[in-house]
């Protein structure tokens, strides 16, 4: 069992860090959300799908490239993630986490039941842009371009996120209005317009991931309902509302999932949660998160 | 006194259901499937729809006949279908259980239509068990099975060269089953196994486990899987350069609408074996353009939807036959196995003593992009499996019920 090659341990780091790159991502989105409005967003999962959908039929209907998708499909996912905070999830301000919860699970299930009644539960297909297909021949591996591109460009992503929020003074009013939103109001900012956007930039993000995702699996309605789960657990590892806590985890999950599907693959789509359970036992609040 | 008046009940409860029995025309069936998850668009509302045109289609109801169709979603989960089934055989009183994708719900489903005594015709499942160590009074096995697909596709690409396997398979029933009937056909024309990994069912990501087989340098990596788990691995397979690089993958199981769903690019040269084909004759042309007009997507059927079509066309005629519905599995079973099958969609055949449906299977090759004429026209037929030789024989059936 462990009479692994370094060829081989590096191949499954690599493709660990690839699958990170999705958690992160993803419980980025989550994390920011959950942080700022105190939602917990069941419907990121949905979100993620009509992301991937959104480049989807911008390729098939409108003839708009891969390029184009990347910042338009955040843009109008996350608009309607404005729509969606604005019409529904105010309301539910003040009011115990329970019921934003519901609410955007069963969001999420309305989204996915339709999507799966227009379009199957096979998927469409959306190829890879002609400039990242191939790949290069690390020796130790074959490396699509497409992958190389994915994990830079969220780790990119995902530092530009956690700089927005930590570092500058957009991110310290967000930050203060999270705290005492009467405070930062009194001081001449508005709030709900800050919390709306913020909504809409988690909501972007998840859409952003779908479409990073569109032309490595097939766009299924269900493809964020698969993956929203172990994502949750990601951000409960890594401590609800901690964004680097989401980020690191997100990574490090991805690799040690690699790791599992090489040694004890029947294992592979639980060893998360094993040790989410762990992490649960020893650190209630997560790894990076705060009593 | 007293006694009488009970003797009279019990005679009269007796004498009711006799009464009834004579001329009951009274049939209700339920199709079980998945309805929402990775194959629900090889089962799904097809499923449904192919029933309900197989009712309306035995002419049932202008003989007197009242025929009731119900379905659920298993959900691909045993549990939940054992659930259904019995909520069914108990509340409902449904008199047979059509489709059941899924090895695993399949298996279950088996041992709660025995208990019942109900009738079980399965169209859907792959496992080859189901008419061997696990064959039941109760059970027809309808479309296909692993040992078809073991023979087909495997026994094809050892004999064009390809006698190096790795397996990638489904971590339940089905791949397990297909894993050994195709490892039998492998060592049996000579070929070797050089390793397998078993993923988890509904995997969306399968870089980690095509490097590995990779890794192993075989000739052919041999997708032990169905519905979204081969057509990850196939896309995957590509994006990692696999197919470029002298391997080749052997799709053991492949439906028409995975193929429809990647796209002939994608698929183009793949080697699998079916046992119906939308554009494989008039008859199912015919049936297929029927199908396809009422279904939401004008998607063709898939040999799943298509054997579930047939059997029930296949069960009705031996509802016919009796005269009326005796309620009891088992002899309509014994029924169905008496008459000799013929459908416009599977052709002539023969339901065998372990409740094994026989027909011809197909071997297909996915056409070439450029080679595709019309809408749907996606597949070359490379070689007919006569369906004496395309199931286990009988004489080597793990059956009890097949007298040797």
């Amino acid at each position: 069992m462990f009479n692994i090659s370094t060829q081989a341990l590096f191949a499954q780091l690599l493709v660990g860090l690839i699958n990170g790159s999705f958690y992160a991502l993803l419980s980025l989105g989550l994390a920011v959300i959950f942080g700022m409005l105190n939602i917990i967003n069941f419907a990121h999962g949905a979100l993620y799908m009509m992301g991937a959908f959104c480049a989807y039929f911008l390729l098939n209907v409108l003839g708009i490239n891969y390029w184009m998708a990347l910042i338009l499909a955040p843009l109008l996912i996350g608009f309607l993630g404005v729509v969606l905070e604005r019409t529904m999830l105010q309301r539910l301000a003040g009011l115990d986490h329970l019921y934003g919860l519901l609410l955007t699970f069963g969001l999420a299930l309305i989204i996915q039941g339709l999507f799966q009644n227009y379009f199957g539960s096979s998927g469409l297909p959306y190829a890879i842009p002609q400039q990242l297909t191939g790949g290069q021949n690390l020796g130790f591996m074959f490396l699509p371009n497409y992958r190389a591109w994915v994990v830079i460009f969220s780790l990119t992503i995902c530092l530009a996120t956690w700089f927005a929020i930590e570092k500058t003074k957009l991110g310290a009013y967000l930050r203060a209005a999270t705290e005492n939103p009467t405070l930062v109001r009194a001081f001449g900012v508005n709030v709900p317009r800050m919390i709306t956007l913020t909504y809409g930039f988690g909501v972007g993000l998840a859409a952003l991931a779908g479409v990073l995702s569109a032309p490595i699996n097939q766009v299924r309605p269900l493809m964020g309902a698969d993956l929203i789960i172990v994502v949750f657990a990601v951000v409960v590892i890594g401590g609800m509302g901690s964004i680097m806590g989401s980020i690191v985890t997100g990574f490090a999950l991805g690799i040690l999932e690699g790791l599992t599907k090489y040694f004890y693959p029947e294992a592979s789509n639980t060893v998360v949660f094993v040790i989410m359970a762990i992490v649960l036992m020893v650190k209630p609040n997560g790894l990076f998160g705060r009593a | 006194m007293k006694t009488s008046v009970s003797t009279l009940a019990l005679m009269a409860a007796l004498a009711l259901p006799g009464a009834a029995f004579a001329q009951d025309k009274n049939v209700k069936i339920g199709v079980l499937d998945d309805m929402s998850g990775l194959y629900a668009d090889v089962g799904g509302q097809g499923s449904i729809l192919a029933a309900q045109m197989a009712i309306e289609d035995s002419g049932m109801a202008a003989k007197g006949w009242k025929i009731d169709l119900i379905s659920a979603d298993h959900q691909n989960k045993p549990d939940v279908g054992v659930n259904l089934a019995r909520q069914w055989a108990d509340q409902e009183k449904v008199d047979g259980i059509f489709g059941v994708l899924t090895s695993s719900v399949a298996l279950a489903v088996n041992g709660v239509a025995k208990e019942k005594n109900l009738v079980y015709m399965n169209s859907g499942a792959a496992t080859s068990d189901l008419t061997n160590s696990a064959c039941s009074p109760n059970t027809v096995h309808w479309t296909y099975d692993t040992y078809l697909l073991a023979n087909g596709t495997g026994k094809a690409v050892v004999k064009s060269g390809g006698d190096s396997w790795f397996f990638l398979t489904a971590d339940y029933a089905f791949g397990h089953a297909l894993e050994r009937d195709t490892t039998d056909v492998i060592k049996a024309n000579n070929g070797k196994v050089l390793g397998s990994v078993r993923h988890p069912l509904n995997s969306a990501d399968f870089s980690s486990f095509l490097l590995q087989a990779q890794a192993s340098k075989a000739k052919i990596i041999g997708l032990a899987n169905a519905g979204g788990d081969t057509t990850n691995a196939i896309k995957q397979a590509s994006e990692f350069g696999i197919t470029g690089s002298g391997q080749q993958l052997a799709a053991l199981l492949l439906f028409y609408s995975d193929v429809h769903s990647l796209g002939l690019k994608m698929t183009q040269g793949l080697q699998f074996t079916e046992t119906f084909y939308w554009d494989l004759n008039d008859g199912t042309r015919a049936f297929s353009k029927r199908f396809s007009d009422r279904m939401k997507n004008k998607n063709q059927p898939t040999m799943v939807q298509a054997g579930i079509y047939a059997s029930i066309i296949h069960y009705m005629k031996a509802l016919e036959a009796n005269g009326s519905n005796p309620h009891d599995g088992v002899k309509m079973v014994e029924k169905m196995k008496s008459m000799p099958t013929d459908d416009a969609l599977f052709g002539k055949g023969e339901i065998q003593p372990n409740g094994r449906k026989i027909h011809p299977g197909y071997l297909f090759e996915v056409k070439k992009p450029q080679e595709s004429k019309y809408p749907g026209d996606y597949y070359k037929l490379i070689a007919t499996i006569p369906a004496n030789e395309a199931f286990t024989p009988l004489d080597k059936s793990a059956c009890a019920l097949v007298k040797k």
